[in-house]
């Protein structure tokens, strides 16, 4: 199946990332090369992005394997509130983790009550504290797939054959997961700015992303900027390359879709649960506390910024998913290239290299909302891959035998064997698109004047005027519209399913 | 297909053009533009006179704003820009894209004003702003020997964090690299711009933010909350003064110039004090409130070439040491 939409994909995938780099090293007058305080911020992004990626997989691992064994009222609530901080503008996630680590924070609080000194968050430990905070969820989702994708046929025959689960059936699967979950991580933390600097404490923790926005915004040194956008591809090449090299493939046969009733389960598992849970949804609790008193006196300007939103968010998930699934069908590395280089791409890059381009054709205002949803939709693609490339691949290696004996295939077998069966992952992945695209502050703040305005921007302009009960509850607001989206596609997904 | 779509989006762009009223296009930074900016106020009252549609368009901050010309270049639908300050003019008037503004006005600035290029249409003082009840200091040195913990912006992403850079170079010169070392127990953290310093003193993450000493007037005037209040400094507190710049290349440009006139009249400046939270730039009355700020007794401000000429080695010194 290399079908047109899965050229298109790439083809649109490589114009916003790498064209949109070439853009802007076109409007490059004299550049400045790079001085050591670059190599100091390479060496500090890569350094905090593989210490997050790390602490998030390896935290995720005991919570994921927790959600596996354990079935319990509101599990589902809480695999969706896990997904939460993932969604969220940094600003807003940064403010919430402040009211529960910060000086004046309840954990300080609750320090001072039994007498132990204020712990500052400032520093290497809050940023990487921050992108667990943010991703850990994340790691959790993609392992706890991989945990479900274990078809309950296996476990069965592991326990007849008293074999142990772990070695046989739990770690091999890890195996297949941990390298690429890590992968979309570092990443993720590699091109990380705002969270760096707020909770980094001062310029030791200066990231490229930082650099590229002192050289375009503050010395107008593109050639600079686009230096620096490309070793951050560089980068994502090597760790890519790398997390490829060492994912084995799956060999053994498949199942019939149903999910296993665990029997060997650890008290432990509920430990895990309350930590993590603890952990993300308490800074979810004092966004909700701060934004509730302002809720009823937003002013117009943002429920028509969130009714953008909400069509923006809409647009990019039917655009992002048709990609995802076209690009997952096709597989191969230029897919797996495609899954990854919008994860790499400086959000300032691309959004400057955008507007040299649209420019050239129309004013960028004109056309700010398509050009976002567009970048949306890109940005998101890396997600949807990650989660329906490995269904695909599962659902072809255990039904591919079977359709061709039956002469099903195209359209045919795409209908009957693929989609049924890759319902969940397919809302899970549009449920990511949308909260994802609700919540992206990216490309807009370069396009949009008054009137194209979206929720996060709009929240963010009123920070800027010192309205910050507005702001609040634009942030709760935001906080409600990511989690609908959320989870109207999620559900969407698992209806009729057995998880 | 790339024909078609350019020129349909060329059509709905062209449509203003045709219409009766003359538009100005006047681009400046987002919090200008806000409803709780001055822009709708300073909107009304211009169109009122020159029978034009003003469109304030936002683009980000300072820097963005001046980002942004400079990626649009000569082609530029901009015909007047609002909101540059001092730490970027210079670099402004090296892309060659404004002309002179023609205006001759009383400033009632803290320092003399003659630039023919940009004229300035508000200003203030940067100063720590913290609790009333906090214990105060007078200079750089005090605070560092101090404990009190201060939230500050990063001069590579943020215009007031350029201009606190500038502050401590031109109070203490060579010294600068040895006050930053000192300072760098009390800054509790560096954030990419305004926005989220505030936010962080505001939720009593730090003793003290780098902002105006018109801040505490927003939490007065607007809040009724007298809790607020800012230090002036010794050795001077440093100013950042916004300007507005005529676009050389604009098709408007009697327009423009009615505008950049109409800037230095009372109709704009009494909109600014209750608006953008800064001292008008001309003589007018001052809102109730405005008397019980502190007043520094020294605006300091380096001339837009010495603080271009600078900055470099400053950024690096203040980077050393806070690295340390």
């Amino acid at each position: 199946m290399r079908s047109l939409p899965a050229r298109l994909s790439v083809a649109l995938v490589l114009v916003l990332t790498l064209g949109t780099l070439v853009a802007v090293a076109t409007r490059a007058q004299v550049g400045s090369g790079l001085a050591a305080a670059d190599w100091a911020a390479i060496r500090f992004t890569l350094w905090q992005a593989m210490a997050s990626a790390g602490v998030s997989v390896l935290l995720a691992i005991p919570v994921a394997r927790a959600l596996a064994r354990r079935q319990f009222r509101g599990r589902s609530a809480l695999v969706m509130l896990l997904g939460a901080p993932f969604l969220l503008p940094v600003i807003v996630a940064v403010l919430g983790l402040l009211a529960v680590f910060g000086r004046g924070g309840i954990a300080n609080d609750a320090l001072g009550l039994i007498g132990v000194a204020p712990v500052s968050i400032y520093g290497a430990g809050g940023v990487i504290l921050a992108h667990v905070f943010f991703n850990l969820p994340l790691a959790v989702r993609l392992i706890l797939q991989g945990w479900l994708d274990i078809p309950s046929e296996r476990f069965r025959l592991a326990a007849q054959l008293n074999a142990p689960m772990w070695r046989v059936l739990e770690w091999p699967m890890l195996q297949r997961v941990l390298p690429g979950a890590a992968l979309v991580i570092f990443l993720i933390c590699l091109t990380s700015f705002a969270v760096a600097l707020i909770l980094g404490g001062g310029p030791r923790a200066t990231t490229v992303e930082l650099a590229i926005y002192q050289a375009i915004r503050f010395d107008f040194d593109l050639g600079r900027a686009a230096l620096l956008a490309a070793i951050q591809f560089a980068l994502c090449a090597v760790a890519a390359a790398i997390a490829w090299r060492i994912t084995p493939l799956d060999g053994l046969g498949g199942g019939l879709d149903r999910t296993v009733a665990r029997w060997d389960r650890s008290p432990l598992d509920w430990v895990w649960l309350v930590a993590v849970t603890l952990f993300l949804v308490t800074p979810l609790v004092m966004i909700v506390l701060r934004g509730l008193p302002g809720l009823s006196q937003l002013p117009d300007s943002i429920w028509a910024a969130a009714g953008r939103s909400i069509a923006v968010a809409a647009g990019s998930t039917i655009l992002s998913v048709l990609m995802a699934l076209s690009l997952a069908l096709r597989g191969g590395r230029i897919a797996n290239l495609a899954g990854v280089l919008p994860l790499a791409s400086s959000a300032l890059v691309m959004g400057t290299g955008l507007f040299v381009i649209v420019y050239a054709f129309v004013s960028p205002t004109a056309v700010a909302l398509p050009v976002t949803m567009l970048v949306n939709a890109v940005l998101a693609l890396p997600f949807g891959l990650r989660v329906l490339g490995p269904a695909v691949r599962d659902v072809r290696a255990n039904y591919d035998r079977l359709s061709q004996s039956l002469g099903l295939s195209g359209w045919a077998a795409l209908r009957i064997v693929m989609l049924p069966r890759l319902r969940r992952p397919l809302g899970f992945a549009a449920g990511l698109a949308a909260a994802l695209s609700m919540g992206d502050l990216g490309v807009i703040a370069l396009f949009a004047t008054d009137a194209q305005e979206t929720l996060p921007l709009a929240m963010y302009r009123l920070m800027g005027a010192y309205q910050m009960e507005a702001a609040a509850s634009a942030a709760l607001l935001l906080l409600g519209l990511s989690l609908a989206a959320f989870w109207i596609c999620d559900r969407g997904g698992r209806v009729d399913a057995d998880l | 297909m790339k024909t078609t779509f350019a020129s349909v989006a060329a059509l709905i762009c062209a449509s203003p053009a045709l219409a009766q009223t003359p538009t100005l296009n006047v681009y400046t930074y987002d919090s200008f533009t806000s409803e709780w900016g001055p822009g709708p106020a300073i909107e009304q009252a211009f169109e009122a006179e020159c029978g034009c549609d003003l469109v304030f368009t936002g683009a980000g901050d300072g820097a963005a704003l001046l980002a942004r010309l400079q990626l649009e270049g000569a082609r530029t639908d901009a015909d007047v820009v609002l909101g540059l300050d001092t730490n970027l003019t210079a670099a402004a008037a090296a892309t060659g894209l404004f002309a002179p503004h023609g205006v001759t006005a009383d400033f009632a600035l803290p320092i003399t004003w003659d630039d023919d290029t940009f004229l300035p249409f508000d200003w203030g003082y940067l100063a720590f702003v913290a609790q009333a009840d906090t214990p105060s200091v007078a200079s750089f040195q005090e605070l560092a020997d101090s404990d009190l913990s201060i939230v500050v912006q990063d001069p590579r992403s943020s215009t007031p964090g350029l201009g606190l850079l500038m502050w401590v170079q031109a109070v203490h010169g060579d010294q600068a690299g040895a006050i930053w070392e000192g300072l760098s127990d009390n800054i509790v953290t560096v954030t990419p711009g305004w926005t989220e310093a505030y936010n962080l003193f505001l939720e009593g993450e730090a003793d003290a933010v780098l902002s105006y000493t018109t801040s505490p007037a927003y939490h007065l005037i607007a809040e009724e909350d007298a809790t607020k209040t800012s230090w002036a400094f010794d050795g001077g507190n440093y100013l950042q003064v916004e300007v507005a710049a005529k676009v050389a290349g604009t098709d408007q440009s009697a327009l423009a110039d009615q505008f950049m006139a109409f800037i230095a009249t009372p109709a704009f400046q009494e909109v600014i004090p209750t608006t953008n939270w800064m001292y008008p730039a001309t003589d007018v009355a001052l809102p109730d409130g405005f008397e019980t700020l502190t007043l520094p007794e020294t605006g300091l401000l380096l001339s837009s070439q010495d603080a271009a000429a600078i900055r470099d080695t400053a950024l690096e010194t203040w980077r050393n040491a806070l690295s340390q």
